[in-house]
């Protein structure tokens, strides 16, 4: 297999409040042999926020992201389910609309960049998979994680728009994911299935309607500890914030305890192909997670 | 002969009238290739119970009175084909109505709320007609073509009880009411755009408390996608200068300020200038933890010191902020 490259875009949340998605993700890329160059001219993807201001602007600045990678001569790739969807969403929206693909290389042009559509944009989750090949992850597993059941949740905004997203990720159905599941299989975990596994964790409305947010993270995680899970894992570092971060206000709306560690989805390949406890960063989460790393190398 | 499949197909089944609670029964059948889950249905009624109850009408995908929920996937009954789904399903299925907790009679359910919510929106033109025009009321092409896809929405509900949002606050007025307040909200001709405008920019029950989960987007049997119509709407009440400022159009314009100084999110600083720094007492506890863990630093919050990194070319993303916006922020 020739040697693969990716653009990483990093999204915000891996420069800032979850430094171990990134650290984790060019750990994983090393062991396995990807290369990967940072794309660090690249601006937040609006994060659905933006849009809701300014759909034009958020197009905009997600056109001179991708237009990085095209000058690169190479497939984008994400760590946050979020930036996936809103790349992939005005990329959609360029190579499909003319006049608007147009509109927004007018304004691209006054900073001497241009737009074309060469580049495809993918989640790390599905390069991993689709590229790289869950045969070869097997291979080179040094730990096993056969010693924990495994809750993969998805993330919305990896698995719908279902049309949006099945070119570049293995044409994933929404209603049954298997992604996830696999690649816990392919680490020699136990994958929990459990029902809210593709639902909503509830991120987005955190700061304006709470409850519905609370409610929302409260059921996931419920079903999962019902479902004898061990920790979640999600390839989100949103989901992963909002479930890890906001444990406690969670078990206060649902009424009971909730305490379960959220793995981000490179964390659980780092760990399984052995790399170092810093590279991995489970002393960055807020619901204890460290004890994973001892528990794993029994 | 040779195509069809025997299966054993399951169904929520529930009276409310006499039953204390839902059960499930299952009922034997062969399924052919080119058969729909409403024929599923008729053959559950025909050939096994006659008292299986659910509402079908045109069997063409436009009156929308069929529309059920299978293994939690939304569906139109008369449109979605049954070897798809029991491939998708591995052979197991189980029929369900829209919302078990508003189930009437086993596939039937009390849609009112889901009129209730279109109600609201006031989902026609409203204009000053003259009864005896001397023309027709014409449009543009360009006019016509800014309603987008959302004329097509058969009111079947699949959006609506698919959202998870409306699920847990059942105020909110989801997907398939905020399509159709964007339906007659774009179109030339009407004139009550700023109060459908208005009442969907309102805290607890417009666009605000949309969870952005798509799910509205993948259960619509039309492809109408309702989300898309729900950041238009976003967009409008910017445009349109019916956006207040509040902790949610404060996040929203609050990406423009944080990306402009540095390329990234600022995600302290979002915080901070979404609640005021009054309103960051609720957020205190959870950054104490996150500082803990090495999440945020103490001093992110502090308006004085930038700890947040920078995109190279800043100055690009500065300059295209200034050239394409087209919102002014509040």
């Amino acid at each position: 297999m020739s040697q693969l490259h990716y653009a990483l875009f990093t999204g915000c949340t891996a420069k800032q409040s979850t430094p171990e998605l990134l650290s984790s993700t060019l750990a994983v890329a090393d062991k396995l042999g990807i290369k990967i160059t940072i794309l660090e001219e690249a601006s937040c993807c609006g994060a659905s926020h933006l849009q809701d201001f300014d759909e034009f602007l958020a197009h905009v600045l997600n056109a001179r992201n991708i237009c990085y990678a095209e000058k690169l001569g190479l497939t984008m790739i994400t760590i946050c389910n979020t930036c996936q969807l809103n790349s992939a969403m005005t990329k959609h929206a360029l190579d499909t609309n003319p006049e608007l693909k147009a509109r927004v290389n007018e304004k691209l042009a006054e900073v001497g960049l241009e737009y074309k559509g060469t580049s495809q944009v993918k989640h790390f989750l599905y390069c991993l998979i689709d590229e790289y090949g869950l045969d070869n992850i097997k291979d080179r597993v040094k730990t096993p994680l056969s010693n924990f059941n495994i809750a993969p949740f998805y993330g919305c905004h990896n698995i719908r728009p279902s049309e949006l997203h099945n070119s570049s990720n293995g044409g994933e159905n929404p209603y049954t994911p298997t992604s996830l599941d696999k690649l816990i299989d392919a680490l020699d975990g136990h994958p929990v299935d459990y029902e809210s596994k593709n639902k909503c964790c509830g991120f987005h409305v955190e700061l304006q309607a709470n409850h519905t947010s609370e409610v929302l993270t409260g059921n996931a995680l419920l079903d999962a500890v019902d479902n004898n899970a061990d920790m979640v894992v999600t390839p989100c570092p949103l989901c992963h914030l909002k479930m890890d971060t906001y444990q406690d206000d969670v078990s206060k709306v649902m009424g009971r305890d909730v305490e379960i560690p959220v793995l981000h989805m490179p964390q659980m390949v780092a760990l399984a192909l052995g790399c170092t406890e810093k590279e991995i960063g489970l002393d960055y989460h807020v619901q204890t997670a460290s004890q994973i790393f001892a528990e794993a190398n029994l | 002969m040779s195509d069809r499949r025997k299966v054993k197909i399951k169904a929520f089944r529930f009276n409310a009238e006499t039953d204390y609670l839902p059960y499930t029964k299952e009922y034997e059948m062969e399924v052919g290739k080119d058969e729909l889950v409403l024929d599923l249905m008729n053959r559950i009624k025909w050939e096994h119970d006659g008292s299986f109850s659910y509402r079908r009408s045109c069997r063409h995908g436009i009156c929308g009175a069929c529309g059920i929920k299978v293994n939690g996937k939304p569906v139109l009954a008369c449109k979605q084909n049954a070897i798809e789904l029991l491939d998708l399903f591995n052979n197991d299925i189980t029929l369900e109505p829209q919302s078990k907790k508003r189930a009437v009679k086993d596939m039937i359910i009390d849609k009112s709320d889901f009129w209730e919510k279109h109600e609201a929106v006031k989902p026609y033109v409203v204009a000053d007609i003259d009864p005896e025009p001397k023309h027709e009321t014409k449009q543009s092409i360009t006019q016509f073509n800014a309603l987008l896809d959302s004329d097509l929405c058969i009111q079947c509900g699949a959006c609506h009880y698919a959202c998870p949002a409306l699920e847990v606050n059942p105020d909110y007025l989801g997907p398939a009411a905020l399509n159709a307040a964007f339906r007659f909200s774009i179109d030339t001709r009407d004139n009550a755009s700023i109060d459908r405008l208005e009442l969907t920019s309102k805290a607890g029950v417009g666009v605000w408390d949309c969870v952005k989960c798509f799910e509205c987007a993948e259960a619509c049997p039309k492809e109408i996608n309702p989300i898309e119509k729900i950041t238009k709407l976003h967009n409008m009440q910017f445009e349109q200068k019916v956006a207040k400022r509040n902790i949610a159009t404060k996040h929203a314009e609050g990406f423009v300020r944080s990306i402009k100084k540095h390329g990234f999110l600022d995600e302290a600083d979002i915080v901070v200038y979404s609640e005021g720094y009054l309103g960051m007492y609720k957020h205190m506890k959870t950054a104490m933890k996150m500082i803990k863990a090495g999440k945020i630093h103490w001093d992110d919050a502090l308006p004085w010191v930038d700890n947040v990194p920078k995109s190279k070319n800043l100055d690009e993303i500065q300059k295209l902020i200034d050239i394409s916006m087209t919102n002014k922020l509040l």
